[in-house]
């Protein structure tokens, strides 16, 4: 017995559609609006500033990232006007020195730090750990660098001044540790970022050895293992892939890493081994210029921004999938 | 009945503490000191950064400082940070009035209808990816973007910048909050015949509000610290401008990194007082916005 | 009310291993034995027909051919075994199977001989209409009054808010034990309290049908006794179908029982069918199936 459902008025009201459906629609489209303005930004970004550099490319060619040589236009230069050429070789060495030598720090601390709070740690320290580390995280840039030029560069160089002088005479470290321009030098941009880093890191580096099997772990204790050996033997191995993923992430944090740098690295375009010699990197080099800048010079500096971006992109997305891919193996095997 | 026997030489020799190798415990013992001197070396900068800014910064501090103007000239002492303070106000809130909203909306995209579909997992991913995006370059977009086409550099430029270093991380915590609510709330408000955008708004968003909150402290934090896009597209005011649209405006973080390079004294002492002011911002920030998530956290039932 | 302490029901299970007795005892069915659910017609008018109703997931069939109706002012209890599909079948009633990717009815569900799957029906009308009682008690995270009222909110339910609120609550048989503080969150209440929370939430829309599945499962036994006599003061008032795998309850409360349970069949898949329906004393003196028979028997299920 079908009835047409409008002319029967018990359930006549069963198709009322008050408007409902629509209500519904146009809420989800605008939610969905507001979650592709990621890509849409994005997408923006990378068209703006690649449109934006073509002119120094036009000019330069790949010497752009081959040649150390930068003059921006400087008509009133000490040695008379000069012929423009844009390098960022040395931009490009300023940022992988300075964000290693701050990996080289941060690491292993953040693995301290994320093994203390996961391993060692009595419950009740635990939260007052956090608060710290994210209070770290939180202290803006421009503050450490601030603190940086005004307090810690002077201290450092002292200290320079007493390493060089210890390897004096050593081949290869007192070509690294050479003469101290100043304080305001790669290894101390290395020292800030690495303090910067080491907050994500740690927090990364956390989440994956929080998700090893806790049977595991306690299956090498009850063998009679110490802490130091279970963590050698379960945690590490487990922990490899995610490890690594934010390594990456803090590589990439560093690389980003604009201010404090700008401030400590001293703005010297010069390719140097020595870890004591003033540099410049690529967001460095941008955020100085940038008020001055016009024609092809401003294009060069937006062609370094361009050349960030695409590194801190890749580097990102990279360490996401090998983190994710870690982390999922991980609880796909403790399931 | 046994007694138990306290005597110590009735334990047996391998139970005893001194029975695993020497060097197995040296080594343990060494690993777990590193562990504690790793979290001591982390605290070390804190406790410095901390000190330095407000034992320089602490003596600059008073009305006139914090509403005063900021000189022209970087040998003139007695200046004060207001219109850095004004700025960094109205650009933050700009900023977040902007990314709130639409962050909410798009978390609310990817967990309540995207889900695990393709286009949610993209937006996810590149979300991700958005947040590594450095400061400078996002700066450097909108500078050639909105402040190219309108030809002034103004606070809601800076403000857009903001907005767009915010919106990843709202996105992103707001999802994790909104992963939280139990989906029986929701499957109790369709009972009733609510339809989905209101079960969105009056059920769930209010369920996840307090992670949310926090979540949003902790962004506006974040971006009332950044000084690369303010340098890029804000200008520079030493008179306190309170327009968005109109004229060049300035912000703390921008003073402080104008004047840390300054050879004069009175421009460094201006910069440490506005670094504690900036300081004690964001700390009250990420404070508050702790706070509510310890307080009123979704109780997992 | 029936005093229903002072009788509690009774159950009296032969021991499995015997399966000589046909005749064996069952779950004494009704109130103190005076049958069971409100003095119902001879020919009770019906509220929903399912005829031939299967319930796909994707390709899975789930249920299939289900063929029954409820009937108004009765409770009409769905019992079987685990995964055999009656929560399913309830879903289907107020169309809370549409929230499942992929889910799919065949076959007709009829609302006073209105296909309820038909195109132009609006499932949001369909759930003001037919209620649902969850197995999990779900107040939203507002105060008691909130939750009540939630409904009547979105249902832009037009008189005195408060008198409706009371109204819904004194039918849940909570008003006295909550009216002193309808401002306190309904979380804050025991389990059985937030149950009858969610009931008086439900009918404070006067629907015409309460759907519940396993109202009580999560419940203390005092609790559910509580719920019980409730849904018998209900069932005056609304038709009530329950899902509940304490085939006691079922016993004690139903007018009309519906046995289901779950088959593999040759290919090794799990499907769910109605067995038998009938009326409630039939099914636990003298069930037609043997199937049924050895399921109230306690020989499997």
């Amino acid at each position: 017995m079908t009835t047409n459902t409008r002319s029967n008025p018990a359930t006549a009201s069963l198709t009322q559609k008050g408007g409902g459906k629509t209500s519904d629609r146009a809420f989800s489209g605008l939610a969905l609006v507001a979650g592709l303005l990621v890509l849409v930004i994005l997408a923006l970004i990378l068209i703006v500033t690649v449109k934006q550099s073509i002119p120094v490319f036009q000019k330069e060619g790949l010497k752009f990232f081959t040649s150390s040589t930068w003059i921006p236009n400087d008509p009133d230069g000490p040695d008379g006007p000069k012929t423009p050429q844009f390098g960022a070789l040395a931009f490009i060495y300023g940022s992988l020195v300075v964000s290693f030598l701050g990996l080289l720090f941060a690491v292993p601390v953040a693995i301290g730090i994320a093994l203390f709070l996961t391993e060692l740690a009595p419950q009740r320290v635990r939260g007052y750990v956090v608060t710290v580390i994210d209070l770290l995280a939180s202290v803006p840039s421009v503050v450490f660098g601030l603190w940086g030029i005004l307090v810690l560069g002077p201290w450092l160089f002292s200290a320079y001044g007493w390493v060089h002088a210890r390897v004096d005479g050593i081949p290869v470290l007192q070509t690294i540790f050479g003469v101290p321009a100043s304080g305001r030098v790669l290894m101390t941009a290395g020292v800030i970022v690495a303090i910067m880093i080491v907050p994500i890191i740690t927090s990364i580096m956390r989440e994956v050895f929080a998700t090893v099997p806790t049977a595991e772990k306690h299956a090498a204790l009850a063998l009679g293992a110490t802490k130091w050996e279970m963590i050698k033997g379960v945690v590490f191995p487990h922990s490899f892939g995610g490890m690594v993923g934010a390594v990456m992430l803090g590589l990439g944090r560093a690389i980003g890493e604009t201010i404090a740098v700008a401030l400590v690295i001293g703005a010297a375009v010069q390719i140097s081994p020595n870890l004591f010699s003033a540099g410049d990197a690529l967001p460095s080099i941008i955020v100085r210029n940038w008020g001055e800048s016009s024609g092809t010079f401003q294009a060069a500096l937006v062609g370094c921004a361009v050349t960030l971006f695409l590194i801190t992109i890749i580097i990102n997305y990279l360490a996401r999938i090998v983190v994710s891919r870690a982390e999922a193996r991980l609880k796909g095997a403790a399931a | 009945m046994t007694t138990v026997t306290r005597d110590a030489r009735a334990v047996p020799a391998d139970l005893r503490a001194g029975s695993i190798s020497t060097r197995r415990r040296i080594t343990d013992y060494i690993a777990k000191s590193l562990m504690v001197l790793a979290l001591l070396i982390a605290l070390v900068p804190l406790g410095l950064v901390t000190a330095y800014v407000i034992s320089k910064g602490a003596h600059m501090i008073s009305w006139n400082f914090l509403t005063g103007r900021i000189p022209r000239q970087q040998t003139t002492a007695g200046g004060g940070i207001g219109p850095a303070i004004i700025g960094t106000l109205i650009t933050t809130a700009a900023a977040s009035a902007l990314a709130i909203p639409l962050g909410v909306l798009g978390a609310i995209y990817l967990n309540e209808y995207g889900k695990q579909g393709p286009l949610a997992r993209t937006i996810r991913t590149m979300t991700d990816v958005m947040t590594g995006v450095p400061s400078i370059v996002m700066g450097l977009f909108i500078y050639l973007t909105v402040v190219t086409l309108t030809e002034k550099r103004t606070a809601f430029a800076g403000a857009l910048a903001l907005a767009c270093l915010m919106l990843p991380v709202v996105i992103r915590t707001t999802e994790e909050m909104l992963r939280l609510v139990p989906d029986e709330l929701r499957q109790a408000s369709l009972a009733l015949g609510a339809r989905k955008w209101r079960t969105t708004l009056t059920v769930v968003i209010p369920a996840a509000i307090s992670g949310i909150m926090s979540g949003a402290l902790l962004a506006i934090a974040r971006a009332a610290g950044e000084t690369a896009p303010i340098v890029l597209v804000v200008g520079i005011t030493y008179r306190p401008n309170w327009s968005l649209f109109n004229g060049g405006n300035t912000a703390l973080p921008a003073l402080i990194y104008n004047n840390a390079s300054s050879p004069y004294e009175p421009a460094v002492n201006l910069a440490w007082g506005a670094a504690l002011t900036l300081v004690a911002i964001v700390l009250i920030a990420t404070l508050i916005g702790r706070f509510i998530a310890s307080r009123y956290a979704i109780k997992e039932r | 009310m029936p005093d229903d302490d002072s009788n509690p029901p009774e159950v009296n299970m032969t021991n499995v291993s015997d399966r000589q007795q046909i005749n064996v005892a069952v779950p004494t069915v009704g109130r103190g034995g005076a049958g069971a659910g409100p003095p119902a017609p001879s020919a009770p008018q019906v509220v929903l027909e399912l005829s031939n109703v299967s319930v796909f997931y994707g390709n899975y069939e789930a249920v299939r051919g289900t063929t029954m109706t409820i009937g108004k002012n009765q409770i009409t209890a769905l019992i079987g075994p685990s995964g055999c599909g009656k929560s399913t079948v309830l879903r289907s009633l107020n169309r809370m199977n549409d929230l499942i990717p992929g889910a799919r009815v065949a076959g007709r569900v009829a609302f006073h001989g209105t296909d309820l799957y038909a195109p132009e029906v609006d499932p949001i009308q369909v759930r003001r209409r037919i209620g649902m009682v969850f197995q999990k008690p779900n107040p939203f995270p507002k105060s008691i009054y909130d939750n009540v009222a939630y409904g009547l909110r979105i249902n832009n339910i037009k008189g005195n808010m408060d008198d409706m609120v009371e109204q819904a609550l004194r039918g849940a048989a909570l008003w006295d034990e909550v009216k002193d503080k309808l401002k306190q969150s309904g979380l804050a209440l025991s389990g059985g309290q937030q149950q009858r929370l969610c009931i008086a939430r439900t009918i404070a829309v006067k629907p015409e049908v309460i759907l519940m599945d396993e109202p009580c499962s999560a419940l203390d036994p005092i609790a559910t006794s509580k719920i019980e006599d409730l849904m018998y003061e209900l069932a005056f008032d609304y038709t009530i179908a329950i899902v509940t795998h304490n085939m006691q309850q079922a016993a004690r409360v139903s007018n009309k029982t519906a046995f289901f349970t779950a088959e593999v069949d040759e290919n090794g898949v799990r499907h769910g069918r109605l067995v038998e329906y009938d009326d409630t004393p039939r099914i636990f003196t003298n069930p037609r199936e043997k199937r049924t028979e050895d399921y109230i028997t306690g020989r499997f299920g």
